[in-house]
């Protein structure tokens, strides 16, 4: 199958969305009468190491930010471990723009739940954490109800499906802490502590919960191994781009008429998810800018939107491609606004363990604040920009870069906004 | 009152797995007691056999432990870029703040309503929202909250 022609939507067919509109999708009879938990018997009739390999031919990467190789994780895994090993499940999608992962909990939690287990098969994991972010209370409840369902159809518990496999599966709420999404301080927060992030190395899969060797993943990753398992690596890796592969849940929010999850490939264009699929700008706007990721990824002018929704192809165009998750502004839209609005997020999210991130944040906000008031001095653009430069890169966790790339980005884009509001004590935009 | 097994137990000694239950007994305990009061912490901390400052320590980092008394109802308006973006935040904080006569971070003097201003609650796509206690709301207007701040302090909730 040509790759190209199913980068466009046209051909491509949900997967990971396929059964989200049927009548009580969250449950496990729904999943079971569509397929559900054939692809698990597959994977338990294969060795672990195959289990692997066709996770990495897939090219899977993960979906939680980073866009890690989800099969390389897996092999860091050690094989010859007298430790328990586990599975964390990270459910605690939180950065403003982001809301795919509580659509995937809420209407589909069984094709995770098989997710988890061919992932815990595959390293060898007896004990599997899902960590949920605490404001998702149906979330919640949808993952308690499947957990224990999944434990009465004998997926979950001892010698699944007679394969001799155990595993273990339970739900940890979280309580309000963006930094709990990064993957240590889940790990500190699963141990009930405060959520600070560790030093790495050693990574999770070296020593994660409990100094047990941990394999962290986004659910909508997990997600996705089912039917890599059942249709195929191969199918898989022919959707997308040279390095993104697979279906992708873009959440797409802000100036547009149909705001929502789309499930669509790897690689579509940025303007064909805002005009075909998210049903274009409202009121006859312009495009003016587009967060292509959450807020911790660069923002793009609208004279980039024809880019590929592809982690190389945003990073080759300086952003990144982060969640997946697009906020479009049109031309009404304040850009000193919105950078301090995003900014106010990061100062109230730093964990405070390392300086440049909690006083960084802090001042950048304080900035922003009174540029956008009309109190802003001549130089604060400066002043923002060394900021900048001092947190990225000297953080001890990589929410420094993300709290830095949209000021930057707005003040490479923009800046004229910026310096018309120190100037004029007013906005040039809503003047 | 807990056994007094429970206190022979040297704090620092203390089973990992006993620690890792602190957010779901912190959980507990909010709702016993509304809100995580020095009472509450002490419980806790006897319970899983922790020391107060550690109970109270953990509690303090998560914005979803409230370390001072609550409405019965509260009240989280998002003011997140895309809520913001959709006509929301300010002018429904605002709206929020004349309709129940406080600030944001205030309870009303009845004690029902505790307004608070939160970060994205993953609702960015049926922008406005807001929660209250544990009910997420969508696609919010000014109208529409009117309704809903009427139908809670009827009691029609
Ligand atoms: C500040 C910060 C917040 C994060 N929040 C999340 C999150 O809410 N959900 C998530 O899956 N990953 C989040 N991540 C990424 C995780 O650290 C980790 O990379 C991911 O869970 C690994 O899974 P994946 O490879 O399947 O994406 C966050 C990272 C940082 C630095
Ligand atoms: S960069 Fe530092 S202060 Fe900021 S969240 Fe990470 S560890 Fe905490
Ligand atoms: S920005 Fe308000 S719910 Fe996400």
């Amino acid at each position: 199958m040509n790759a190209r022609n199913l980068s466009s939507s046209s051909a491509f067919q949900p997967v990971l969305t396929r059964n989200i509109h049927r009548p009580g999708s969250e449950r496990i009879s729904i999943y079971l009468d569509h397929g559900g938990y054939q692809a698990v018997r597959k994977a338990l009739a294969m060795k672990p190491e195959e289990v692997i390999e066709k996770v990495k031919q897939s090219g899977l990467r993960g979906r939680g930010g980073a866009g890690f190789p989800a099969g390389i994780k897996w092999g860091f895994m050690p094989q010859d471990s007298k430790l328990p090993k586990v599975v964390a499940v990270n459910t605690d999608e939180g950065e403003p723009g982001t809301f795919k992962d509580r659509e995937i909990v809420e209407q589909d939690p069984h094709q995770v739940i098989e997710g988890v287990l061919i992932a815990a098969y595959a390293v060898g994991a007896t004990r599997a954490y899902v960590y949920i972010r605490g404001e998702f209370f149906l979330g919640v409840k949808r993952w308690i109800k499947a957990i224990a369902d999944a434990y009465e159809h004998g997926f979950l518990g001892e010698d699944i499906l007679g394969s001799g496999f155990n595993l273990d599966m339970s739900v940890h709420r979280g309580a309000g802490a963006y930094i709990c999404g990064e993957e240590t301080a889940m790990l500190e927060s699963l141990e009930g502590k405060r959520g600070l992030p560790r030093q790495k190395p050693p990574y999770p899969t070296t020593a994660g919960l409990y100094g047990l060797p941990t394999l962290v993943q986004n659910i909508e990753t997990l997600a996705c191994i089912p039917h890599i398992i059942e249709r195929g690596p191969e199918w898989f890796s022919s959707i997308g781009t040279a390095e993104s592969k697979g279906p992708k849940i873009y959440s797409v929010s802000g100036h547009v008429n149909r705001p929502g999850n789309y499930e669509l490939p790897m690689g579509i264009s940025l303007s064909e998810i805002i005009y075909e699929h998210a049903g274009g700008i409202p009121d006859g706007h312009k495009l003016k800018a587009v967060i292509p990721g959450g807020v911790s990824t660069p923002m793009l002018p609208a004279d980039q939107v024809e880019v590929p929704m592809a982690f190389e192809t945003l990073s080759s165009i300086g952003s990144e491609f982060g969640t997946g998750a697009i906020i479009v502004m049109d031309e009404t839209t304040c850009m000193v606004e919105a950078t301090r609005r995003i900014s106010k997020f990061f100062a109230h999210e730093s964990c405070g363990k390392c300086t440049p991130c909690r006083i960084g944040s802090q001042r950048i906000f304080e900035i922003l604040d009174r540029i956008e008031k009309g109190l802003g001095h001549p130089g604060d653009i400066e002043l923002l920009l060394e900021l900048v430069n001092g947190i990225d890169g000297y953080t001890f966790c990589p929410m420094g870069s993300g709290l830095v790339n949209p000021v930057r980005s707005a003040i490479q884009h923009f800046r004229a906004e910026f310096e018309y509001h120190i100037t004029n004590k007013h906005c040039l935009v809503k003047a | 009152m807990v056994g007094n097994e429970w206190n022979q137990l040297s704090p620092m000694n203390v089973d990992p797995r006993q620690r890792a239950r602190l957010l779901a007994a912190l959980y507990l305990a909010q709702e016993q007691f509304g809100w995580l009061s020095e009472e509450a912490i002490d419980r806790v901390s006897e319970r899983l056999t922790l020391l107060p400052g550690q109970v109270r320590s953990t509690a303090s980092f998560y914005s979803m432990f409230k370390l001072e008394p609550q409405g019965e109802f509260q009240i989280q308006v998002c003011e997140g870029l895309s809520c913001y973006l959709a006509g929301g935040a300010e002018p429904i904080i605002d709206h929020l703040s004349n309709l129940l006569g406080i600030q944001p971070g205030e309870t009303t003097p009845d004690g029902k309503f505790t307004l608070e201003v939160v970060q994205c609650i993953a609702a960015c796509g049926s922008a406005p929202a807001l929660r209250v206690n544990d009910m997420l709301y969508e696609h919010m207007t000014l109208e529409s909250i009117e309704q809903l701040i009427n139908s809670l302090r009827e009691g029609e909730w």
